[in-house]
């Protein structure tokens, strides 16, 4: 399991249980063939092949990860590499950044695929009505120069060392330049396979590409049949009875179902998403630190993870940077369930006791009101008096979230530390649901934007996570897993990808029949 | 004849009438949900500014009567309209052509179709099979195989629809792997594979009406058995299967048609959860799908076309029953 170490994070048990499971060794050969069969949760009438729409799973996996192509792409042990950039150069302010193109790749219509085609796909993203999730990414780019048909430059308004790994994103898809109206229409890309048939919301049928760039190291299927189902039990008896594959987002209480079929197997990683309790830190009470401190103290993350994730997860550290990031700091000190500590800090905050209302509702994640029940009564011991309050699913996000001063929230993470901050951690920005000012950790997040030395770095966001630890607005209980599921028969290489559900939706690119 | 011709356009009047009404219903019922489309859309990044600009590129910004005219003059030139989640689409991409110029007519055409598969296997199967009890139960009535028959077809119907059809992926997919547990069927699906995976629901829904319809025709045929003209045969010595069948049947055919039409009905208008646990690409999936992000032109249209079927149904089921009495057919 020494593979597994440098994000030993796959639960240990669960990994050595898929890994034991598939009996793959660490090297195992792929081969080509057999038509693989999902049963995917997260599609929508509304679904199409545009990459600035995307934002559940069916479409990241069919579109990113089978049908189209980023420039960079993250690794399934976490390495950034090249997908349709071969290889890139910033200049010391990480400001200027030059990126060589892969040569001789075409796009499933046949058109060859050069600097146009990278300069015009981005530009989809900051386009005059374009609603892009990836906006602030393509944004930062004052100019892109087309070198040559294989070389782009980019000059950046503010440095930043992330940006080939933001680059990765799966909103950021390379279209053909002149034809991308069409590409959005019939899913044109560079992918490894090639669009067959697609009803939205229903099903998605594709084919391998004869002769692709990525051959003998992905893309090992030849068809990938991706049917709709976004019943959790459902989705369940298809992979028992062996009409799929594989499933995204297995139902924890069907797990042991799953695991004690001989067909059926469960894989899981722990990536960065995670669940919060956000304070508004300029509202009073929570101005003050030893009110967020006693919080902190009052909360038993263990048992969140027992009892909401059923174990399927791992305890958080009031920071939102997760395991699957580059700098992710796990030698912290993990903060503890202490209500002697917590009465301790309401004391410093000169009070007797303290009364907040904590607002929740399933719709910020599944089990937030039991989490906000169980933390009102772990903090009880701590003379902290929560009053949860169950608010309405519908509208949650536009009425409750940044709104109220206390609340439960959901975070799918993000790739990058300085993504994740600049998201929601910097001063002033829209998604700063904790309202966080701090000059040191503004100062850091500015320095760490531009530095390009990683060891730097890595004690940059070091100390950014203490900070947020220790005195910051938002209490990270817990990273929820990924669990998803699939048949014995198939198999894959060493890692399995945590960024997102199904090998960092890379399943159809990295499995195989074994 | 002029009666039934009559008849028959005054209920189509009425019902028309009925639409109206149920698309005034769905209207404001879907408006009082909390959020709407942008809302759901978006998710958690339902800035304020985010949602005013889908508003405003849907026309939610106006007036819930401004809307819901300017839909019904649309719907009366035959316009249902494009979805929202086409529309907001087509924004997106920062055209205002709407790409492959999907409509909520294009959307729903192929779903219609697959639940009106749906219905027709079902029917074929409940139909026949409910009739044949019903009359056997008739026949031998207060036995043990009335009794067993009635026990079975009430169980069914008092259980819950997703409860039968777990039972029956349990029995027949998951313990004996006969049937697909996955309903998906596609265009271009050849029809005995189609029939194959359409099976498995068409039995769901088979328990579910079987009952009702297998109950009216028994109760129908009993109710008859007391008149004095089946007396009449049985004292010429016919036999009792012939009694039923050839005599008092015909007079009870009125109700059980009327029973039948409004269970076809049921199978076109109540599938939705049938069709979301067998993963059927029906109208009911693509219905619970537009409620959940609150596509009110892809609702209406679906419910329109729910509450068009019943009054059909009814209607149709009214005539059958007027044509198959006598004393209706020339009333005095």
């Amino acid at each position: 399991m020494t593979r597994l170490d440098r994000r030993g994070v796959l639960k240990a048990g669960a990994a050595a249980g898929v890994l034991a499971a598939t009996g793959v060794p660490a090297k195992a050969q792929a081969k080509r063939g057999g038509t693989l069969r999902l049963g995917l949760a997260g599609a929508n009438t509304s679904d199409s092949w545009d990459g600035r729409t995307h934002s559940d799973t069916f479409m990241i996996l069919m579109a990113m990860g089978t049908v189209f192509d980023c420039l960079t792409e993250v690794a399934a042990d976490g390495t950034l590499k090249g997908e349709l950039a071969e290889s890139w150069e910033a200049s010391a302010d990480a400001k200027t950044w030059t990126f060589n193109l892969r040569k001789g790749v075409t796009f499933h219509n046949g058109k060859a695929f050069g600097a146009d085609d990278v300069i015009a796909s981005l530009q989809m993203h900051t386009a005059e009505g374009a609603k892009s999730a990836a906006k602030p990414i393509v944004a930062n780019i004052e100019t892109m120069t087309k070198k040559s048909d294989s070389q782009v430059e980019f000059t950046l308004i503010s440095g930043n060392a992330d940006f080939p790994f933001l680059l990765a994103d799966y909103h950021i898809l390379m279209y053909p330049a002149g034809q991308i109206e069409e590409a959005i229409a019939k899913g044109i890309g560079t992918g490894l396979y090639r669009v067959e048939s697609f009803d939205p919301g229903v099903r998605c049928v594709v084919r391998r590409v004869d002769g692709h760039y990525k051959d003998g190291k992905a893309g090992w299927f030849d068809a990938v049949e991706a049917t709709a189902i976004n019943d959790s039990s459902a989705r369940m008896s298809a992979l028992m009875t062996g009409q799929v594959d594989a499933v995204n987002r297995v139902d924890f209480k069907t797990l042991p179902l799953l695991k004690a079929n001989p067909n059926t197997m469960a894989f899981e990683v722990t990536g960065n998403q995670h669940y919060t309790f956000a304070m508004l830190t300029q509202t009073s009470p929570f101005d003050d630190v030893h009110v967020r401190q006693a919080l902190k103290y009052g909360i038993n993350r263990q048992e969140m993870v027992d009892k909401i994730l059923q174990g399927h997860g791992a305890v958080g550290n009031d920071h939102p940077i997760g395991p699957a990031n580059q700098y992710f700091a796990a030698d912290l000190p993990q903060l503890e369930y202490d209500p002697e500590k917590a009465k301790f800090h309401l004391d410093k905050a000169g009070l007797d006791s303290l009364k907040v209302d904590l607002s929740a509702s399933d719709a910020a994640f599944s089990g937030a009101v039991d989490a906000a029940q169980l933390f009102q009564a772990s903090a009880k011991a701590g003379g902290i008096d929560i009053n949860v309050i169950q608010e309405p699913k519908d509208g949650y996000w536009s009425n409750v979230w940044l709104k109220k001063p206390f609340c439960a929230v959901y975070w799918s993470g993000r790739a990058t530390e300085d993504w994740m901050f600049s998201t929601a951690y910097e001063a002033g920005v829209p998604w700063n649901d904790s309202q966080w000012d701090d000059p040191r950790f503004q100062d850091l997040l500015y320095a760490g934007r531009t530095e390009l030395d990683s060891d730097k770095r890595r004690a940059i966001y070091h100390e950014m996570q203490q900070i947020l630890s220790t005195r910051g607005g938002v209490i990270v209980p817990m990273y929820a897993n990924y669990v998803d599921g699939a048949s014995t028969k198939l198999a894959h290489g060493p890692d399995i990808g945590n960024i997102f559900q199904m090998d960092s939706s890379r399943i159809t690119e990295r499995w195989w029949f074994a | 004849m002029g009666g039934v011709l009559r008849i028959i356009l005054q209920r189509l009047f009425l019902g028309l009438l009925t639409l109206l009404v149920v698309s005034v219903v769905i209207f404001v019922a879907v408006n009082l949900l909390p959020g709407d489309f942008a809302e759901a859309i978006l998710g958690q990044g339902a800035t304020p500014e985010a949602v005013a600009s889908i508003r405003a590129d849907l026309g939610l910004d106006q007036g819930m009567v401004v809307r819901y005219f300017s839909w019904l003059s649309d719907a009366l030139r035959g316009d249902l309209g494009t979805s929202f989640a086409q529309a907001n689409f087509a924004s997106f991409v920062g055209s205002s052509a709407n790409l492959g110029g999907v409509t909520v007519a294009d959307q729903i055409a192929p779903r219609f179709a697959n639940t009106m598969f749906l219905a027709g296997v079902t029917a074929a199967i409940a139909v026949p099979i409910a009739l044949t009890l019903g009359i056997l139960a008739a026949l031998f009535r207060n036995s043990i195989f009335d009794r067993a028959t009635n026990i079975l077809t009430l169980s069914s119907i008092s259980s819950p629809e997703f409860f039968l059809a777990y039972i029956l992926i349990l029995l027949l997919a998951v313990v004996n792997p006969i049937l697909p547990s996955l309903s998906n069927i596609y265009d271009g699906m050849a029809f005995g594979e189609r029939l194959q995976k359409t099976l498995l629901p068409a039995l769901t829904l088979t328990l579910v009406v079987t009952a009702h319809m297998m109950r009216m025709t028994r109760a129908a045929i009993i109710n008859l058995l007391a008149s004095p003209y089946i007396e009449m045969a049985r004292l010429k010595g016919l036999s009792p299967l012939r009694v039923i069948v050839v005599h008092a049947l015909p007079n009870a055919l009125a109700p059980i048609i009327n029973v039948i039409a409004l269970n076809l009905a049921y199978l076109i208008t109540g599938v939705v959860v049938v069709e979301v646990v067998f993963v059927y690409p029906g109208i009911g999936q693509l219905f619970v799908d537009s409620v959940k992000i609150r596509d009110i032109p892809v609702v209406q249209a679906s419910c329109l076309i729910f509450a068009a079927a019943y009054i059909l149904l009814n209607l149709l089921a009214d005539i059958l029953s007027i044509l198959s009495n006598p004393r209706l057919r020339h009333p005095k």
